[in-house]
């Protein structure tokens, strides 16, 4: 099910420029996207991403580990506040 | 009984059959690893010469990564997904399936033991 290695990685046209743009001017503030699909390329480590989950943006600090996954596998569109009665698993979610 | 990659010590069994005891190799390699040490795949493993058994050795050696060395790297490429927070390692963290499965009902390899829940209604006392 990979990707053809003809295209190579996808990665998002607009968020590549705009992470060039923090390269060149050598600032690292987040960068909020709504593309959780983009592959994440070894230019993206060491910036900070506000990944859109659906409804709202996480935190996500790119480290060389990431590098080949995608951006929306660190934003979690799922909350699991526990079963009922299973108190000792209900603060867990983030 | 021949002795191959350490530990592991294959016995009476068809020489591919045994092979497939290490962990790693499973019956498809084992007979490919034959094939190419140019050895009889159906001759007892307990009957191999000290020849074939290095010969044998020498290929896994070379191509692959068994036993030990192979359990630590499944280990570690696991911990990597759970220490970098992606999707994957989160689903290990909560011993939930990884790939995609439905977990409303089934799912019990990952999920262990049925915990019963009191007070759950069944769907026996529904109707």
């Amino acid at each position: 099910m990979g990707r053809s290695q003809k295209k190579g990685p996808y990665v998002d046209q607009k968020l590549f420029i705009k992470v060039q743009k923090q390269i060149q001017s050598g600032r690292k503030e987040p960068i909020k996207t709504w593309t959780r699909a983009c592959t994440i390329i070894p230019e993206f480590v060491g910036y900070t991403f506000m990944v859109h989950n659906g409804k709202m943006f996480h935190k996500v600090f790119v480290t060389e580990d990431m590098v080949g996954h995608k951006l929306g596998e660190f934003s979690i569109t799922r909350t699991f506040r526990g079963h009922s009665g299973n108190k000792a698993e209900a603060a867990a979610p983030a | 009984m021949p002795r191959i990659v350490g530990v592991d010590i294959p016995n009476d069994k068809p020489a591919w059959i045994s092979l497939a005891y290490i962990h790693g190799v499973g019956k498809h390699l084992a007979r490919k690893i034959l094939k190419e040490a140019q050895v009889d795949a159906q001759v007892r493993a307990g009957k191999l010469t000290e020849d074939e058994v290095s010969r044998i050795s020498q290929i896994i050696d070379r191509d692959l990564v068994v036993e030990g060395q192979l359990r630590r790297q499944v280990s570690q490429d696991i911990s990597r997904l759970r220490e970098i927070g992606c999707y994957r390692g989160i689903r290990h963290k909560r011993g939930l399936p990884v790939r995609g499965q439905q977990t409303q009902s089934n799912a019990r390899t990952r999920k262990g033991k049925r915990k019963t829940v009191a007070g759950k209604k069944s769907v026996k006392e529904m109707r």
